[in-house]
């Protein structure tokens, strides 16, 4: 850290640091496009991985928190820009030449908090429609329904896209472009649409069966979980994470509380650290089964549903038994969980260990090796190394392309150091690897939990927590391993009882944005196998 | 063996002796034509509860079973609801060529149907060329689901007629070839002489290799012919929701909805008529009394039983494999069952001329 | 009249008195006997084929996937034949949260929907928002969007919820008139006209 800091402030005099959960350079936006830069280019500093953007609101300015990570060295630093311009039209200088996925993380930003960014090809709204009035997570947003009332008529649709650029002057002036080609022949695959997983929409220009373009909408099912945590007590704020990716509800649950436990010193007995692990591998393990069932049941092979729906029962009942729910579980919370395990639990644990192989086998045998399904994933969708982490594609489709991204094994959280486990990596980037490193990290899962589960300790499952939480006053960022990919909770506090800014960094958002990058030129079928083996879910890209 | 022609040729009789003959035949078309829709109808709803079933137990569930005894009032109830479901008509549509659509697949299905030998002298009209009617009036399908894809003024339907017309047309060559075969095996196109043929030894039996080659491909391009999985292209459900009837309703895709069931029926009948003997019951050579125990069971049961079975590897495929893309599609035909087909031809040609047949 | 479906006993249900107030309303109205007859075989067939319209937002969506596998096998009831067109469907059942930008996209699905139509809002944010009730950009509840025939409450509800809120539906069904005044249906009607949308001429 010490000589990340020494470089940079040789290079950048302008640059201020301050040691707090993440080394963290302030740099003003004049000089931020050459720092992200050196930052992304230098060999010693190598950050190329652009974790998240946290667009932030300190009421009297605007700016942004760009977390950054290196995957070469395994290093973390985070930058804080502060926009320039008044509050009517804040600027900042973008960064989406130098990180794939910048481009969608600035619209988000730029979505919620109206901060242009100088130099983004794509400057429209995200999540919201062309007409919403205000920006929502800034301070001053008036949340009056009147202002913004639910609409019955269909949404206007433009087919242009904005871009700011600075001209020779230094002046900034707006243009407009059009999104595709005029006269392309765009079909619209959602939000209504079987295959999408959820309400997503693509506007996909095709030339036949051949796509030319994708457009990704999303924001159908935006909840705006952000601005209601702002609200909400700490307490409050959990049961969101069931809420936003409902098949890693657990991993979720656990981030969230580590987050908050790190802010707040509390030691998380040891019980509970157990617990807490063993229900996140059981979700892994029914999240991946019912990706597997899903994935098929997009390529048309509807019964393998069925085949793995049973075992995500099997998991489902376990849960059930131990957290009273089948899917919106809120059990892990601030400091331990919420209640003790089910009687049963090891026992149902040990039957689900020993059906899940001869389940695995079974799928191979009906699926995997199947010609037509190899025809159907093997080359297709191809992602390189170096686009997966310019696209910052992390979990289970960022290690099929060969990038070792388990948080699991490069920042061990909780008692994963303790577990011995193979983290799946495969080099091919295709969906069929995709496909099948969940296939193999579901065998993973199943190691992890056998080794705990005959040694869960005895204590208490839960450490003293004050009944109103208050968080000293600071920026704390945690990620963990969710069953789609590194999942980021950041937390900024005044030391009130609620969170003064909460950014949850969903892992699904670069998979819906990688589309565009990985169809262009296959069919309308590839489209579905690519779409399916990213194993994205809406309600946790638009939160 | 039962022998229909009496019962048909005593209620032609029977209407000779009061009406003159224009007045009878006409009085037996009708006759004929209401047996035809009914058995049609019935057979459609019995397919789709027994498809359901078949999924259902591939899926290791119960599938229907609360209405009516095993649940075999499920499909007259889904008849019903959708006969009264509203016909919604959209507008910026080509309403006449909308309309006609369903029309024209149901129809075409329907001609096909029609020359089924359905069991010992229950055949309507025994063609010299009726093999060839019947692939005739199979590729009128086609048509109609072209046109339902182009009226419905929808990009995902004009897709999916685009991909049935590329698929259609490809595989009814391969099903075409295949036949070819066969009927250059039994010597004659009409489908009585293809069954009588047929009498000492089913096809796929007597004919060697080369007919359990063309029966493989059949199938292949039977199920293609009636877009079912994994050849559902054209209504790909999770590539392109409903296909080209998305914008169908009610009985208008209650129509699209029996002929695809029809089709599969169609399908399976062409099979056993030309690799399983079409009625004719079981028989080995020289065990007497087996033969004549199976001739006891009624030609129908037997022509109606082997398309049933047949039918059910069909539905096996579509609830066992992924969908195929349609280069993919496209590729399987042309670069190998096309070529395997003709050398087939040429492979069942030599069978003949030397003899090396049962 | 005991209206029941499925083979269920009647005392099984447990709100009865909203059926029975329907059945007198039916009753009240008076009918025709064949007419009545051929109600009670047209009312079977729909109540006993009701096509669900794949629709899903958010997690009820996957107890709704849950509720057609093996376990809990809508099949049985008839249900399982999901139709991605809303075309051929006949009831949609909302299940997740809508949002602002959501909601033009399910009036739209409605009105595409072949009478007769029903709706089944499933899940808390259906109902009300449910937990997202504070949100800025999420529907209050889909009553101010499309008419609702039955309620079903949960976060997400269980599909055993599911099963018995679509056989409420099903019951509903059963009470219906085709010829002549449609109780359900006059209520629809109302409800488009009080939100009707521009361009489209829905209140007939």
């Amino acid at each position: 850290m010490a000589n990340i800091q020494e470089k940079i402030a040789k290079l950048f005099p302008e640059a201020s640091f301050e040691e707090a959960d993440t080394l963290t350079i302030t740099i003003p936006d004049a000089k931020w496009h050459d720092l992200a830069k050196t930052l992304r280019d230098d060999a010693e500093l190598a950050f190329d991985y652009l974790v998240t953007i946290v667009g932030m609101d300190w009421k009297d300015s605007l700016g942004c928190i760009y977390y950054l990570d290196s995957t070469k060295h395994n290093t973390h630093i985070a930058v804080k820009v502060i926009a320039t311009g008044d509050r009517e039209t804040p600027y900042i200088h973008s960064i989406s030449d130098l990180y794939a996925i910048g481009c969608i993380y600035e619209r988000e930003v730029y979505d919620f908090f109206g901060i242009i960014f100088i130099g983004n090809p794509d400057m429209r709204r995200l999540f919201l429609s062309i007409d919403w009035k205000g920006f929502p997570l800034r301070k001053d947003y008036d949340m009056d329904p009147n202002i913004n009332p639910v609409p019955l008529e269909s949404e206007r649709q433009s087919d242009f896209t904005q871009m700011y650029v600075e001209d020779a002057d230094g002046k900034i002036v707006k243009e407009e472009k059009r999104v595709f080609v005029e006269n392309d022949f765009v079909v619209n695959i959602g939000p209504q649409h079987p295959a999408t997983h959820g309400v997503l929409r693509f506007r996909t220009a095709v030339d036949g069966e051949t796509i030319k373009k994708i457009d990704v909408y999303m924001g159908y099912i935006h909840r705006g979980v952000e601005k209601i945590c702002e609200m909400d007590t700490y307490f409050q704020t959990l049961h969101f994470m069931d809420r936003l990716d409902y098949f890693s509800a657990h991993p979720y649950h656990h981030c969230l509380c580590m987050c908050i436990e790190k802010a707040a010193n509390i030691e998380v007995p040891r019980r509970a650290q157990v617990i807490r692990v063993i229900m996140d591998e059981l979700s892994r393990i029914a999240s991946h089964c019912l990706f597997i069932g899903t994935f098929c049941m997009d390529l048309g092979a509807t019964t393998m549903l069925f085949y793995t729906l049973r075992v995500r029962e099997q998991i489902l009942d376990i849960m059930d038994k131990t957290c009273g729910a089948r899917m919106t579980f809120n059990y892990e919370t601030i400091g331990g969980v919420i209640a003790d395990l089910d009687p049963d639990f090891v026992k149902d644990v040990k039957a689900l260990l020993e059906v899940l192989p001869k389940n695995i086998k079974e799928y191979n045998k009906l699926f995997t090796g199947n010609v037509i399904t190899r025809n159907r994933m093997e080359g297709v969708g191809v992602l390189s190394r170096e686009d997966a982490i310019s696209w910052a594609i992390t979990g289970p489709s960022g290690r099929g392309s060969g990038w070792a991204c388990d948080i699991r094994k490069t920042a061990p959280y909780a008692v994963y150091d303790e577990v011995e486990f193979d983290e799946v990596v495969r080099t091919e980037g295709d969906s069929m690897a995709r496909f099948k490193v969940r296939m193999d990290e579901m065998e993973q899962s199943a190691r992890i939990i056998a080794q705990l589960i005959d040694k869960i300790p005895e204590g208490d499952i839960q450490a003293k927590v004050p009944k109103v939480l208050r968080l000293p006053e600071g920026r704390w960022y945690q990620t963990v391993e969710g069953c789609r990919g590194a999942f980021g909770i950041y937390i900024e506090s005044d030391g009130g009882t609620s969170p003064y800014r909460l950014k949850i960094a969903p892992p699904c958002l670069p998979l819906a944005a990688v589309v565009d990058h990985l169809t262009e030129g296959s069919k309308i079928a590839d489209l579905i196998t690519i779409g399916g083996s990213l194993d994205y879910i809406v309600p946790d890209m638009d939160r | 063996m039962q022998d229909f022609s009496e019962l048909t040729a005593f209620i032609h009789s029977l209407l000779m002796q009061f009406l003159p003959h224009w007045a009878a035949v006409t009085v037996e078309c009708v006759i004929i034509a209401v047996c035809l829709l009914l058995a049609y109808s019935l057979l459609a709803l019995f397919y789709i509860w027994f498809e359901r079933k078949v999924c259902a137990a591939f899926q290791c569930r119960l599938g229907p079973n609360r209405v009516g005894p095993w649940g075999l009032l499920q499909s007259v109830a889904d008849m019903f609801k959708i006969l009264i479901k509203e016909l919604i008509s959209l507008k910026y549509t080509d309403k006449f060529l909308f309309a006609l659509a369903p029309y024209l697949v149901i129809l075409a299905s329907m001609l096909g149907f029609a020359v089924l030998p359905w069991g010992n002298g229950l055949q309507i009209i025994d063609f010299n060329i009726g093999i060839f009617f019947l692939i005739a009036c199979s590729s009128i399908g086609v048509l109609g689901i072209l046109l339902a894809g182009w009226s419905s003024n929808n990009k995902f339907t004009l897709i999916g007629a685009l991909r049935s017309g590329a698929q259609m047309v490809s595989y009814e060559l391969s099903v075409g070839l295949s036949i070819l075969t066969m009927v250059a095996f039994a010597g004659s196109m009409s489908i009585g002489d293809i069954v009588n043929a047929q009498a000492n030894g089913w096809f796929i039996f007597t004919g060697h290799v080369p007919a359990v080659i063309a029966f493989v491909i059949y199938l292949i391009a039977g199920t293609a012919e009636t877009n079912r999985g994994p050849f559902d292209l054209p209504e790909a459900e999770s590539e392109l929701t409903a296909g080209y009837h998305t914008e169908y309703s009610g009985i208008h895709f209650g129509f699209f909805y029996l002929a695809e069931y029809l089709n599969l029926f169609i399908v399976a009948g062409v099979a056993a008529l030309m690799f399983f003997g079409g009625w004719m019951p079981f028989h080995i050579n020289g065990w007497d009394g087996f033969n004549h125990v199976m001739d006891y069971i009624p030609s129908v049961v037997w022509f109606i039983g082997k398309a049933i079975a047949l039918s059910f590897i069909i539905i096996w495929f579509k609830w066992t494999f992924p969908r195929l893309r349609i280069d993919q599609l496209l590729a399987l035909e042309w670069k190998y069952l096309l070529p395997i087909n003709l050398v087939n031809l040429v492979l069942m040609v030599c069978c003949i001329v030397y003899g090396w047949h049962f | 009249m005991e209206v029941t479906t499925k083979s269920m006993p009647y005392d099984a249900w447990k709100d009865n008195e909203y059926i029975e107030k329907l059945v007198k309303e039916l009753q009240d109205s008076g009918t025709n006997v064949i007419i009545g007859s051929l109600d009670h075989l047209i009312n079977w067939g729909r109540s006993n084929s009701i096509w669900p319209l794949t629709f899903a937002t958010s997690c009820c969506g996957i107890e709704f996937v849950s509720l057609g596998a093996a376990r809990f096998d809508m099949a049985r009831f008839g249900w399982e034949v999901a139709r991605a067109s809303p075309r051929q469907a006949d009831f949609i059942m909302v299940a997740g949260t809508i949002v602002h930008r959501m909601a033009p996209v399910l009036r739209r699905l409605y009105d595409q929907l072949a009478e007769p139509k029903y709706v089944i809002a499933c899940g808390g944010c259906a109902i009300s928002g449910g937990p997202f009730r504070k949100s800025y950009h999420v529907a209050m509840g889909i009553e101010d969007i499309i008419p609702v025939d039955v309620f079903v409450p949960g976060c997400p509800p269980r599909p055993e919820a599911m099963i018995y809120g679509i056989m409420q539906l099903s019951r509903k069904i059963k009470v219906e008139k085709f010829f002549g005044g449609v109780n359900r249906q006059e209520k629809q009607e109302e409800f488009l006209k009080s939100h009707p949308i521009e361009g489209i001429d829905d209140a007939k």
